[in-house]
């Protein structure tokens, strides 16, 4: 008997039915995105300047996106897999109609507005590992040529006129989340290497393609002492942050660099500065294995999905969702340059919230509905 | 069917490989990042630490108070007030650029400049904008809640007797250190010490908070001078007055304490107000009391009477003729105005003779004479406590010859500071004693050096009270109900290749009351060119106002009982 079918049956059998099963939500995804969500309030209100109003703010964007999980968790991955190709059309279009008449955010072209002004990359955040996870559910795995050259198409569209906006950052992950679906699908190792170099071989082009400000981030990163009040002052200051705060932290709401203003985007892209000065390595180590046990539970979640589509996705959704934390952690102790990259659950901003926990309500909906798929 | 099944779990053992793989990595860069901030704490920590502390520490100097000066009865003479200056850390104001004209505005200052002050400081850590403003100033440049502006405090010296008492008191210039009189000389007590205090600032620059104090503020000491304010007006006064009758170029007024040395009053003219920086001229804050070197002329003479009677070269009673009224030593010949014939001691002194004490002083040995002078004090600063004194000329005996000593005896060929003249006097009332002088008030009770016997210094007095009585050249001098004793000076003023036969120095120095002495006063006037120059009829007007004054201030009882009688119908009417 395989392994999938056993599986089919033990999701079938009513004693394992529970509350939480019923109403299509995973506990211990839940508990941990809680937790994150939780201990990012903490430290929200400390990294804002102890300010009650934004932090309620957060709590009430919090609670908007919970809802939004727990309504994705009630749709079927059956229906997410028939409507992948439209949503990846939708935000296609939209990524298109912010280039023609998106309105400018700190000099880059980001935003629509449709009642409320959302950023379309969002949407492909999801769409993109959708849309090629529902790609390769037609195709036979591992992917052959034909499909990585499909894959392509799909993936790469979107991802340059997000990094035409510009939004290096995003348009990388984009597409990190899109290649993560093709490595997972078993793209054979040769070709792995192949594309690898490929891309080595393309980054001296890529390094011109650049704009002035982003290769200052580069070579800023490389050496930020090389400007310490300019291009290098976010990275000097959030090490100061980090490096003060000890084994054990200065306390909460006790760190200097923070609460003197020191510390640029604190409470958004340069909040785990924070957390490293007022709680320490502890607390650094802490968020980390919070981030592991969510992201252990997402990838245990993808093993047990009973299609390639629900796999394939949900490994995505799942590691995408750990390369945030790490370019994130790594922008913000120098490891990469100042992407902007927010650290996810826990940054002060609404719209990646909304997207984060619409992504764990896709992965919960993957483990609640298995019993009611045939196949 | 088969085959599409195996290909299925073939797929999925490759996904379940494929994310544990990706896991891994994932969780090993995740382990990484951790590490690199373990690597950031501990082995950056240090450097970290200090480039932490550099930014948010501070320190910060308190500036002390400066110690006021006041007179002997507490009457301030320089007084600070704190006052506020605005400055910036030119790299945290300079993005605030669309700031700079209300800034300037507040300040009242010129916005360009403003700039270009900051911008040419961007490597300092501080730069002043303006200083001390008024407090109105600072509450709008507050207001305007610009970041890296840093309001300082300071305090401004304020001088409330102005012109009265320039030349004694001096001033400080704008970092509050002393630059002239007793505000340099008496720096260290006045200035205090600088406290220091270390504070967190945010990156604004403002204080957030005083973390500890390193070294507590000390303020100045106030310093009680010896002068008496109300006297020194009104020396001021009638000194400015004379100068101005007379059309005087310059001159002194010095009252001492015969008993302690104080210094009551000491003023000069030219004076200038020392709260008026601008206008603040350098020949105008001279103080000539202690810095001008004149020849006395006759005003010299009652020591050389004291030097005779004390090495017994003559008593009291010796009578001295001075006919023909002319006598040659060596190649000069030196004359009186008139044969005065045989005369005492006591007339040489209130005619004023020159031949008499010629021959008083020529039966002198040179080292004797010169030994009393230099008891005296002549040719040594007094060690009053001034910044900066002359010490006047007294040429060593050994360099004498007759005419020399002759010329000496009459106030030639000697240089002497006002106040070293008023000393020498202050001894003869002080019974011989010469007292140590002092800019405080209360000095510790010092022996004085002993210059000549109480006998002799009061036989010199009784000698000199013949000066101001009838007959003799300073009956201005004289202050009724009072026993004045003096001597006139007039003296030619030296100029190239001997002495100018119209520019005079008119001196009048005296002592009152004779009976029991309290002070010691000296008025000079340079140069007086209108009608009269002779010291009694100058400068002896002067000392007997002010010297009127001095004996009401300070309760001095009369000791001429015919005059009590003058002056109490006087009162009466």
């Amino acid at each position: 008997m395989f392994r999938e079918e056993a599986q089919l049956q033990r999701g079938t059998n009513p004693t394992t039915t529970t509350w939480f099963a019923r109403a299509h939500i995973d506990p211990p995804l839940l508990a941990g995105v809680l937790l994150l969500c939780a201990f990012g309030l903490f430290v929200l209100y400390s990294a804002t300047g102890q300010s009650s109003a934004r932090t309620m703010a957060q709590a009430v964007r919090l609670g908007v996106a919970l809802i939004a999980m727990i309504t994705l968790a009630q749709i079927p991955p059956v229906v997410y897999r028939r409507w992948a190709w439209a949503g990846y059309a939708l935000g296609l279009i939209l990524l298109l109609a912010v280039l023609v008449a998106g309105s400018t955010g700190k000099g880059a072209q980001r935003w629509i507005d449709i009642g409320f002004r959302f950023q379309p990359s969002e949407i492909m955040k999801i769409a993109v590992p959708m849309a090629a996870a529902a790609y390769l559910y037609t195709r036979s795995l591992p992917p052959n040529l034909m499909s990585l050259v499909a894959l392509t198409a799909i993936i790469l569209p979107p991802v340059l006129l997000i990094a035409r906006q510009p939004d290096l950052g995003t348009a990388i992950l984009i597409g990190a989340s899109g290649a993560i679906v093709v490595l997972l699908a078993g793209l054979r190792l040769r070709v792995i290497i192949a594309i690898g170099a490929i891309i080595g071989a393309a980054l001296p082009l890529l390094w011109q393609q650049l704009r002035d400000y982003q290769r200052q981030r580069v070579l800023t990163m490389l050496d930020p002492q090389s400007d310490p009040l300019g291009a290098g002052y976010n990275i000097i200051q959030s090490k100061i942050a980090i490096g003060s705060g000890g084994l054990f932290g200065k306390g909460w709401t006790n760190g200097t660099q923070g609460q003197l203003e020191y510390l640029p985007e604190r409470s958004t892209d340069f909040i785990f500065a924070v957390i490293g000065e007022e709680f320490g390595l502890l607390g650094v180590m802490t968020l980390m294995l919070l981030y592991l046990f969510v992201v252990g539970r997402g990838l245990y979640i993808a093993s047990q999905a009973p299609d390639s589509f629900s796999r394939l996705l949900a490994g995505s959704l799942t590691l995408t969702f750990f390369v945030y934390v790490l370019v994130n952690t790594a922008m913000v102790t120098g490891l990469l340059p100042v992407v902007g990259v927010p650290l996810p659950l826990i940054s002060y901003g609404g719209t990646s919230m909304v997207t984060l926990l619409g992504a764990f309500g896709i992965l919960m909906s993957i483990q609640t509905h298995k019993r009611l798929l045939p196949r | 069917m088969k085959r599409a099944a195996e290909r299925k779990a073939q797929a999925l053992r490759r996904f379940r490989i494929r994310s544990a793989l990706m896991l891994s990595a994932f969780a090993v860069a995740a382990i990484g990042l951790v590490g690199k901030s373990i690597w950031v704490v501990v082995v950056d920590r240090d450097d970290i630490m200090l480039l932490a502390e550099a930014r948010h520490l501070r320190t910060i100097t308190i500036n002390p108070s400066r110690g006021s000066i006041v007179d002997r009865n507490g009457e301030p003479m320089a007084v600070s007030t704190p006052v506020d200056s605005i400055g910036a850390i030119p790299k945290t104001l300079a993005p605030a650029i669309d700031e700079f004209q209300p800034l300037a505005e507040a300040l009242g200052a010129n916005a360009e400049q403003l700039m270009r002050r900051v911008s040419r400081n961007m490597d300092k850590e501080f730069v002043f904008l303006a200083r001390r403003l008024r407090p109105s100033q600072v509450e709008a440049v507050n207001a305007l809640q610009l970041p890296g502006i840093d309001v300082r405090r300071e305090y401004k010296r304020y001088y409330p007797a102005g012109e009265v008492a320039v030349h004694l008191v001096g001033m400080t210039d704008i970092e509050d250190i002393g630059q002239e009189g007793l505000e340099k000389a008496f720096n260290a007590v006045l200035a205090g010490e600088p406290g220091a205090k270390r504070v967190l600032r945010d990156r604004k620059g403002h204080v957030i908070e005083e973390v500890e104090s390193i070294r507590s503020v000390r303020h100045g000491q106030t310093l009680v001078s010896s002068i008496d304010l109300r006297l020194q007006y009104f020396a001021h006064r009638e000194l400015k007055r004379a100068a101005m009758a007379h059309r005087a170029r310059s001159g002194s007024v010095v009252v001492l304490d015969v008993k302690t040395g104080e210094v009551l009053a000491m003023v000069n003219w030219p004076a200038t107000n020392p709260n008026n920086r601008a206008a603040l001229k350098l020949d105008a804050i001279k103080n000539r009391a202690v810095l001008d070197n004149h020849e006395p002329g006759s005003a010299i003479k009652p020591l050389i009477v004291a030097a005779a009677l004390s090495t017994g070269v003559a008593d009291a009673a010796a009578i001295i003729d001075t006919s023909p009224g002319k006598i040659q030593v060596g190649a000069k010949s030196i004359e009186d105005k008139n044969n005065l014939g045989p005369i005492s001691l006591a007339t040489i002194l209130s005619r004023s003779s020159n031949v008499g004490m010629t021959k008083v002083a020529l039966r002198m040995e040179p080292e004797q004479m010169w030994r009393v002078l230099d008891r005296f004090g002549f040719g040594q600063p007094t060690g009053g406590g001034f910044l900066a004194e002359s010490s006047g000329l007294l040429s060593h005996h050994s360099y004498w010859r007759d005419i020399s000593q002759a010329t000496i005896s009459y106030g030639y060929g000697l240089t002497v500071t006002p106040l070293q003249l008023a000393r020498s006097y202050a001894a003869l009332g002080n019974g011989g004693v010469l007292p140590q002088i002092s800019l405080l008030a209360n000095p510790p009770p010092e022996a004085g050096v002993r210059v000549i016997d109480a006998e002799v210094a009061e036989a010199v007095l009784g000698m000199m009270e013949q000066v101001v009585g009838p007959g003799g050249t300073a009956r201005k001098a004289a202050i009724p109900g009072y026993r004045v004793a003096g001597k006139t000076g007039t003296s030619k003023k030296s100029a190239v290749g001997g002495y100018a036969d119209d520019r005079y120095l008119s001196v009048f120095a005296g002592l009152v009351p004779v009976s029991e002495p309290r002070f010691a006063a000296i008025v000079i006037l340079d140069e007086p060119s209108g009608d009269a120059y002779y010291g009694g009829d100058v400068a002896a007007p002067v000392f007997s106002v002010v010297m009127r004054e001095a004996l009401r201030l300070f309760a001095v009882a009369p000791d001429d009982s015919p005059a009590i009688g003058a002056g109490a119908m006087q009162a009466a009417r």
